[in-house]
């Protein structure tokens, strides 16, 4: 795991417990995320990790233990206290969530109809600027229903970053795409991360998305991923690991370590 | 011992259901006040208060339009009938704009409005929920209380009045049809009749119950549409569980509205 002196954390978990529907869905959960890390969150179905990263989002209250964002702690802040909090952190929900009433650009231009309103030129530059990030300027238009699965989740990022976020949250982006489409999500959020400094959390019960994030860099020049570690190069991806069990973390630490865990269930999910 | 073991469960059931019974009121209520107080608070939503003034007032018109007009054309058959036992026909205008005015316009109005729109909003809002945009809309910095549920609540309360006053006013119209063309009643004696009726406690008792009943179709079609569970299925059936708390509500509170007017106003 990468050690950070401790004004670098950006997203902070101590002894979180949260019970829904009188279930317990997350268990003493503790970790700390830091500037520029990505952290991807395994598990198998149900074991907590879209949950885990509402309530790093503030959507879901702790109901013991501290959730720390950009050095503050949110366990008891108020909705309206939380919502400058969130303009520094981009979500990208499971399926994209976009708003089906409003085109690609009103979904992508959301974020400035709120407090933060931009004059009509820059606000359409900054949406146009997100749209080429993930490719979906010609896009602009159209409807979420006239978009594939693909193109909606990269629309989801790119909403999700247009407020240049220092914090990015994604909640199985790859989920039922197929495994081209699903490389090309993930090509972005290695793309995000290294180009923009943006911090990540990478929700997702695929292990080879684990693996891209923290074998690969984005290079600008040939627009694609190269390996970290080869032809003499040795490129900080600065990507962990954290695996979740019915809500408890069962491991967090580097993806090499990962596969030298010898707990049942880490051994069991990676095969 | 078997009885104790069996009533054991059952009280526990009991309890549990009497609880998230009071939970719910409970979470009506503050839906209820919090929409009310961002009424008065920034930001403030007009373009959708105007879009759903639109979805609302003009897109009921046409079914108010309809059901105000055929009750009153069926009112004025019916106590027609009956007066003219006591040879009292002409006092037809004077049943109809009493009896549509006073309640039956306001009360048909809500329902039509509650059957049409608390449903609406309850799959609007519930389809927004399962689909996690209103989770993403907390995400991007918007309360969705100030958002979806204030909009609907002032469009609502601010269309159901002006929704009756047009349903009342067609309903006596149907009802002069009836009596003019069916009924061979003089139309001065007809609209003589109806006008002279009307006093101010009954245009006060007609005109103060679509604000309460706007409130009651906004907030139960917002409040089931934001407690959705269970995806698409979960969708239907907070639809239907709007329109029958909505109705319900609605006939409920009309009779302690009238009963509270009556003792103020006589």
């Amino acid at each position: 795991m990468t050690e950070a002196r401790p004004d670098q954390t950006v997203l902070e978990f101590e002894h979180v417990y949260l019970v829904l529907d009188d279930k317990p869905v997350l268990r003493d959960v503790s970790f700390r995320l830091v500037r520029a890390e990505t952290k991807v969150i395994l598990g198998a179905s149900s074991s907590g990790k879209s949950v885990l990263l509402k309530t790093a989002l503030g959507l879901f209250r702790p109901d013991s233990g501290r959730v720390a964002v950009f050095g503050r702690d949110i366990t008891g802040l108020r909705e309206e206290e939380l919502y400058p909090i969130r303009q520094r952190i981009g979500m990208v929900f499971q399926e994209g969530a976009l708003f089906d009433s409003m085109t690609v650009y009103g979904n992508v231009a959301y974020v400035f109809q709120e407090d933060r309103a931009l004059p009509a030129e820059e606000e359409e530059e900054r949406v146009r600027r997100a749209l080429r990030f993930v490719g979906l300027e010609e896009a602009i238009e159209k409807l979420p229903s006239e978009l594939s699965g693909g193109m909606r989740r990269r629309v989801a990022i790119a909403r999700a970053f247009v407020g240049q976020p220092a914090l990015m949250l994604y909640d199985s982006p790859t989920a039922g795409l197929d495994p081209l489409t699903a490389q090309s999500i993930i090509t972005l959020i290695v793309k995000l991360g290294d180009l923009e400094d943006v911090s990540g959390l990478v929700v997702t019960h695929r292990l080879q998305d684990a693996g891209v994030i923290a074998d690969y860099f984005y290079d600008p020049e040939s627009e694609g991923l190269l390996p970290a570690h080869s032809n003499g190069r040795d490129y900080d991806t600065k990507t962990s690991v954290l695996v979740l069990r019915e809500g408890q973390v069962v491991f967090d630490g580097a993806r090499d370590e990962m596969f030298r865990a010898r707990d049942a269930y880490i051994r069991r999910f990676i095969g | 011992m078997p009885r104790q073991r069996q009533t054991l469960p059952n009280f526990a059931a009991f309890f549990d259901l009497a609880k998230s019974k009071v939970l719910a009121v409970q979470e009506f209520t503050l839906l209820g006040l919090r929409a009310f107080r961002n009424v008065f608070g920034r930001p403030r939503y007009l373009a959708d208060t105007l879009i759903q003034m639109d979805v609302i007032g003009v897109g009921s018109l046409p079914i108010i339009v309809l059901t105000g007009f055929f009750t009153g054309a069926v009112l004025a058959l019916q106590t027609s009938k009956t007066l003219q036992t006591f040879g009292e026909v002409t006092l037809t205008g004077q049943v109809v704009a009493l009896s549509l005015v006073r309640e039956l316009g306001p009360v048909l109005t809500a329902l039509m409005v509650a059957g049409r729109n608390a449903s609406g909003m309850a799959s609007e809002i519930g389809s927004m929920l399962v689909s996690e945009q209103i989770d993403a809309m907390r995400a991007l910095g918007t309360d969705p209380s100030k958002k979806l549920v204030t909009p609907r609540l002032v469009a609502t309360v601010s269309m159901l009045p002006l929704l009756t006053i047009i349903s009342d006013f067609v309903g006596v119209t149907g009802g002069f049809m009836v009596s003019f063309f069916i009924i061979r009643m003089d139309p001065v004696q007809y609209w003589t009749t109806a006008y002279q009726s009307l006093h101010f406690e009954d245009v006060f008792q007609g005109m103060i119950k679509p604000f309460i009943f706007g409130y009651i179709v906004a907030m139960v079609g917002c409040y089931f549409g934001l407690t959705t569970r269970g995806g698409t299925q979960g969708v239907g059936r907070s639809t239907t569980q709007a329109v029958v708390a909505a109705s319900v509500l609605i006939l409920t509170t009309d009779f302690f509205i009238t009963k509270l007017l009556l003792a103020l106003l006589g």
